[in-house]
């Protein structure tokens, strides 16, 4: 997750950022204290979690959801105040 | 007089009487940058006035914003020279505090935009006349400063700034300081260039990158904490070197093209010179005219002005001292440091790494416009006189030019 930073000699001048959308190699998840994760009640697919997220963290594959991108999800914890039938769970990381 | 600055037709064989002002704004029509957002102020509102009519008669096609204040007037600067055109602005004391915050944005965006400033001093108590207060002010915010000694130097610094500014191992803006109402306001007469030459001279600007350039997207002045700040401050830093060795390129230039003989510093009878005195834009024309003076009363005196203040020639400097005994730095500014004015320590610290020892002594003068005139040089030189005969220095380090005792 930790990249090598560069010098003042291989980075453009300015701060000027000069790929698009490169937030992604920002891994955020880093930050987490409480990770998201599904329990053993059934998610009935609304994609509430998957419209609140505000890191797009919600990984959803053929309109169901399917997970959570750890490495960006900083674990804020809408998806599981949003989820109508309370299938998220928040639960400390351990290290 | 509007009328002679838009009609150069007459300008290839004699000179044509203008303020500084008209001088910069002609320059400024010369160049024709293509945005320019500037906002009155005294000393500097000829400027702004003049190139308006230029915009206004359809001289030029740059695109005007008039703006409702200097903070304004570097954030629309910023943001054009982002988009990639060329950019200029104008200003002077209070309002040059004003774009403070932009100022430093600019340099550290690396956006070569090129300011005249109307050196003025900055209140309070308010005060509308000449001192360096504002630019010196300025002087760590990562600008290059040009100070310049008439009309004349201000009309052609301007188009040397555009050079200099763009330099793609350099890449950062450019003040051009000329003297509040003592050249901004003076008439003189001016040598223009020939148009076609300036525009040749300074050419197409081509940008790196543009905001507006959807096939290449950009990003400016994203946020830049503990893990990359400190290497786009290096990157200031060795851009500010790197001017050093590429303004003598640019002025190479300059002077093929111009018959001039432009450097970091002018030095005036210097070479053999015993005292001299150190002074920047319109005070280095009355130390001159006072040199002459006593050279023919046989003394053995000279003028150093620092043209390029911004990055500091150090070696130029030590380089054209070596042969003087005591040296005055003259300071249109205090820095309320308790040792004196800003180029005097900058003058100062530059002889500590140097093998020359010479007697060293500031003057601060000419605060909130007040006259400075030849007898107050004669009285420096006597003064330095003194100071090299005296086995032991009794004299103030720091002293105060036409300040009521």
């Amino acid at each position: 997750m930790i990249e090598k930073k560069k010098s003042w000699k291989e980075i453009p001048i300015g701060g000027m950022i000069t790929e698009a959308g490169n937030a992604s190699k920002y891994m955020t998840g880093g930050w987490r204290i409480f990770r998201p994760e599904k329990n053993k009640i059934k998610c009935i697919n609304c994609l509430f979690c998957w419209i609140y997220c505000p890191d797009s963290s919600i990984i959803v594959k053929d309109e169901k959801m399917v997970g959570f991108d750890y490495e960006h999800c900083k674990g804020c914890g809408i998806c599981a105040k949003v989820c109508p039938v309370k299938c998220i769970d928040m639960k400390r990381e351990e290290k | 007089m509007t009328q002679v600055a838009a009609n150069p037709k007459k300008t290839k064989t004699k000179n044509i009487p203008m303020t500084g002002d008209q001088a910069v704004a002609y320059a400024m029509k010369q160049i024709e940058p293509d945005v320019v957002a500037a906002y009155p102020i005294t000393p500097q509102t000829e400027i702004v006035m003049n190139f308006s009519d230029y915009v206004a008669n359809g001289v030029v096609k740059t695109e005007m914003i008039p703006v409702e204040s200097e903070h304004s007037a570097m954030s629309a600067c910023v943001g054009a020279a982002a988009a990639g055109v060329r950019t200029m602005t104008a200003t002077s004391a209070n309002g040059l505090a004003l774009m403070w915050e932009i100022v430093y944005i600019a340099a550290s965006t690396r956006l070569p935009i090129v300011m005249p400033v109307v050196n003025r001093a900055l209140s309070g108590p308010i005060n509308i006349h000449c001192d360096h207060s504002d630019t010196m002010g300025t002087r760590d915010s990562g600008w290059i400063q040009i100070y310049s000694e008439n009309a004349q130097e201000a009309y052609e610094n301007t188009i040397l700034a555009v050079r200099i500014a763009e330099h793609k191992d350099i890449l950062l803006p450019v003040m051009v300081c000329q003297d509040g109402f003592i050249t901004s306001h003076g008439v003189e007469g001016l040598e223009l260039l020939d148009e076609k030459k300036v525009k040749e001279f300074i050419g197409e600007y081509k940008p790196n990158y543009s905001l507006l350039d959807v096939d290449k997207p950009v990003t400016y002045g994203p946020l830049d904490l503990q893990d990359y700040y400190f290497e786009h401050k290096r990157q200031q830093s060795e851009a500010m070197k790197n001017a050093l060795h590429r303004i003598p390129e640019v002025l190479k230039e300059f002077n093929k093209t111009f018959g001039r003989d432009y450097d970091f510093i002018e030095t005036y009878k210097l070479e053999d010179a015993d005292i001299a005195i150190i002074a920047l834009s319109s005070t280095a024309g009355t130390v001159k005219f006072v040199v002459d003076e006593l050279r023919q009363k046989g003394l053995k005196v000279g003028l150093l002005k620092p043209k390029i203040f911004r990055p500091f020639p150090k070696e130029k400097i030590i380089n054209a001292l070596k042969n003087v005994k005591a040296v005055a730095v003259l300071d249109r500014s205090e820095s309320f440091s308790a040792e004196g004015g800003p180029l005097y320590t900058e003058i100062k610290a530059a002889l500590y790494d140097s093998d020359i020892n010479p007697r060293a002594s500031n003057y601060i003068y000419g605060l909130g416009g007040r006259d400075i005139f030849p007898e107050d040089i004669k009285k420096v030189f006597e003064d330095l006189k003194n100071l090299v005969a005296a086995k032991k220095v009794t004299s103030p380090k720091v002293n105060y030019i036409g300040s009521r005792e």
